[in-house]
């Protein structure tokens, strides 16, 4: 008897504590958006690795001035406008490595860190930070440093060169406001051979990355190994890369069946230049790209369209940026176009 | 998401179900209180019209309040006992109402007053739709919407499907799954009084997969006369809904603002089923209802038959609690209200009790900007758009919502709060929206 009064007692002194309320729902799935964040920065660590092996301390240095200069803008931005801090959510990060991997593996450094800058400031935080902004911040970065240094960006370096873990070019060492010197320039990246001296490099050299061009966008097989990745965890949406890829694919297969040629073969499309990178990391970004399944598949076939077109019949070898961008620019309004049913609703019209 | 499953309504989501720990344990009687205290509003519409006095000794099953008009149902004691006092006392919604506090005869022996029956081959329809008012019937499952009147088929329309809710998609809640395993005679018998109420044609008992035991057992026990089929349908939250259970079932749509009579449906709890079964034959009143207690912080979780009007205070003090208790929640944990006031009574609407301990109760998380990955989209089951709305919400344009976003379809099931990764607040904001679009439209009509 008195060992059940003990108890009662102290079971109501346990229910006198406060209680702790909230609204419902009262459980939560647990994937967190910075969850998200960091396992795309995973992802990309393949690529990263790959670019460190392939263009030596170079690469390195590049990718972690990048990442450095967009996170100590976005801290520095946050801190003028008297927010808290954002950088814990890791999207700067993110910025930091894409804006690294597609630069050329040469390019002097001070202009990754204006990239940088460039990129937190006019592709993020002017349109209110992470989730408002329209355009991929990276690619706003690139977009801006190649307008204003059009021989840096252009200037390729090669692949696997001997040296390249015992010395930093020159270039990317260029003191700040100073024009680099390029020494030990190889030729085109195979793009630019296609387009202007009309060469195909072989598919496995584009698969394994044995090949010049930006650091991170060489190897196909890396990039695509980190999307799998995203995508098994259900942390990118899978429409965006296969009907990306597959509209290139078809669209130059179309083109390589009607004239092999004039026009290069799809997988020569496929695995050349930012296409991998751009397809499973920057034209996947959730906030640049449609909510809706049937808007992210028109958002994804305007992009692989665009990338053939610009490719083939543009004055630049390469399109891949500037596509994402566009579509970047419309996909709020195609969300605002595709309507999806509601349900126990008739189709609605288009309202415009 | 790409719907290949035809038995199922499209998107949804699986929080974890943990069922497993009470769907074993049959369901007990709980201890009688030394006081109950009914509020006199434990349903949706008006609220009962009290008929005792302070000091009146009232017997187990006595009325002690009437329905006030159509839209109401009456209360009747679940105790033989003394009505103490009547005042008010405190609801789940924060809102005071009247009350009726009954202490119980320490030894009297809880026999239940008999009332008229309502013979089920003889009774009009209206006969026994007034039966069940008067047994003072609400759905159980948690809506406590009055079961007569959602019943009624409006003139002009018709009843070919009598649908018997036994999807119990919330998690946690084991209440609805041992009804089945337990009550399935009940059950059979107020299928027969609602297909007398509804002129029905078809009679489908829905059942998600995990229920696989209660849906063998109920095939095993259907008489042989009764046309029934008991339909097994895949988990996924949350397809308890009305409409979703339409939709899984009869491949069907409820319009937009509509009921599932329009698409000529009725849809009625299973745990409502069998107290129908049970009390009409004896034309008595609800007095008791099986509630799940369970939840981490919880001692004795199961699944007992305990009195309307049981303080919930006393009903953990029974079960015991763990030391680091840090929310109390009434219904599930998805669309449960938490509990702010453990002075307030077991209703009839009360399907369960969840515990949680501080570890699992949902921390304070920091909100990140809506990143617009989708997630949300991909798992409303009306099919809007969640993050186009709470981006709306948050510039308050509570009429675009409503008039060009169907903000008024949302059932508030926490379906797109559940994935958020920004662990943006959506259901709340949708709520509140809600509620402000409503107070405007009778700001409007009463101008």
């Amino acid at each position: 008897m008195l060992e059940k009064e003990k108890l009662t007692s102290n079971q109501h002194n346990m229910l006198n504590k406060t209680l702790h309320i909230s609204t419902s729902p009262h459980l939560k799935k647990g994937v967190s958006t910075n969850t998200i964040m960091k396992n795309v920065v995973l992802a990309l660590m393949p690529a990263v690795l790959f670019s460190i092996y392939s263009f030596g301390i170079n690469a390195l240095l590049i990718v972690l001035t990048a990442v450095i200069s967009c996170v100590i803008s976005e801290h520095i931005l946050c801190y003028i406008s008297s927010k808290k801090s954002t950088i814990s959510d890791w999207s700067a990060v993110i910025t930091g490595v894409l804006l690294g991997l597609i630069l050329p593996p040469a390019f002097p450094l001070w202009m990754v860190f204006f990239g940088g800058m460039i990129a937190i400031a006019l592709g993020k935080f002017v349109f209110g930070g992470l989730g408002n902004n329209v355009f991929n911040p990276a690619l706003v970065g690139r977009a801006v440093l190649q307008a204003a240094f059009p021989v840096a960006i252009t200037t390729w370096f090669p692949s696997f060169s001997p040296t390249r873990f015992q010395e930093v070019s020159s270039s990317v060492l260029t003191l700040p406001f100073m024009e680099p010197v390029f020494d030990g320039i190889s030729g085109a990246t195979p793009l630019s051979a296609f387009k202007f001296d009309h060469v195909f490099a072989s598919n496995f050299d584009l698969i394994f990355g044995n090949i010049p061009g930006s650091t991170g966008e060489t190897s196909a097989i890396f990039i695509a190994l980190g999307g799998i990745y995203l995508i098994s965890r259900n942390m990118m949406n899978w429409r965006i890369p296969f009907t990306l890829l597959l509209t290139v694919f078809l669209f130059s297969g179309i083109l390589f069946l009607i004239n092999d040629q004039l026009y290069p073969p799809p997988t020569f499309m496929l695995f050349s230049g930012g296409l991998m990178l751009g397809a499973f990391f920057m034209a996947s970004d959730m906030v640049g790209s449609p909510i809706t399944s049937l808007g992210v598949i028109i958002y994804s076939v305007f992009i692989g369209v665009l990338v053939v077109i610009i490719r083939v019949w543009g004055g630049l070898p390469e399109g891949v940026m500037y596509a994402i961008l566009l579509a970047n620019a419309l996909s709020p309004q195609i969300d605002k176009l595709v309507k999806t049913r509601v349900y126990g609703t008739v189709k609605e019209k288009v309202k415009s | 998401m790409l719907n290949f499953n035809k038995n199922s309504f499209k998107h949804g989501i699986h929080p974890p179900e943990h069922k497993d720990e009470t769907n074993q344990l049959p369901i007990r009687q709980f201890p009688f209180a030394p006081v109950v205290i009914l509020p006199i509003s434990q349903h949706i519409g008006a609220p009962s019209e009290i008929i005792v006095r302070e000091g009146m000794e009232v017997s187990r099953g006595q009325l002690l309040a009437k329905a006030n008009g159509y839209m109401s149902v009456p209360l009747h004691s679940p105790v033989s006992g003394i009505v103490r006092k009547i005042t008010n006392v405190p609801t789940i919604s924060g809102k005071m109402t009247q009350g009726i506090f009954v202490e119980a005869f320490p030894f009297s022996t809880q026999e239940v007053l008999e009332g008229s029956p309502i013979d089920l081959e003889n009774s009009t329809q209206e006969e026994i739709l007034k039966g069940i008012q008067d047994a003072g019937i609400v759905g159980l499952g948690g809506a406590a919407f009055p079961t007569h009147v959602k019943l009624k088929v409006p003139e002009g329309k018709q009843c070919e499907y009598l649908i018997i809710n036994g999807i119990e998609c919330e998690p946690f809640l084991t209440t609805d799954h041992r009804v089945m395993l337990e009550q399935a005679e009940d059950i059979f018998m107020g299928i027969r009084y609602l297909i007398r109420a509804t002129q029905a044609k078809k009679v489908i008992i829905g059942i998600e997969a995990n229920k696989q035991d209660a849906a063998d057992f109920l095939i095993s026990k259907k008489p042989e006369d009764l046309q029934v089929e008991i339909k097994v349908v895949p988990v996924k939250y949350p397809q308890g809904a009305e409409k979703m259970l339409i939709t899984s079932l009869l491949g069907k749509e409820v319009p937009s603002g509509g009921l599932p009579i329009d698409v000529q449906s009725v849809v009625v709890n299973v745990a409502t089923t069998a107290e129908i079964g049970r009390l009409l034959p004896h034309g008595r009143g609800i007095q008791e209802r099986v509630v799940t207690i369970t939840g981490p912080a919880v001692k004795k979780k199961g699944n007992y038959l305990i009195p309307i009007g049981t303080p919930l205070r006393y009903v953990l003090e029974e079960v015991g609690v763990e030391e680091n208790i840090s929310e109390v929640y009434m219904g599930g944990p998805m669309m449960g209200v938490a509990v702010s006031n453990l002075d307030i009574s077991i209703v009839k609407g009360t399907s369960g009790i969840v515990v949680f301990t501080d570890k699992e109760a949902k921390k304070e998380e920091t909100i990140y900007p809506c990143i617009k990955c989708g997630a949300c989209v991909d798992a409303c089951p009306i099919l809007l758009n969640p993050s186009k709305l709470g981006i709306l919400a948050k510039f308050e344009a509570y009429d675009e919502m409503a008039s060009n976003h169907h903000l008024m379809d949302c059932f508030e099931c926490g379906s797109c709060s559940y994935v958020c990764p920004s662990n943006i607040p959506l259901v709340q904001y949708f709520r509140l929206s809600k509620t402000i679009v409503r107070k405007r439209k009778t700001d409007k009509q009463s101008a």
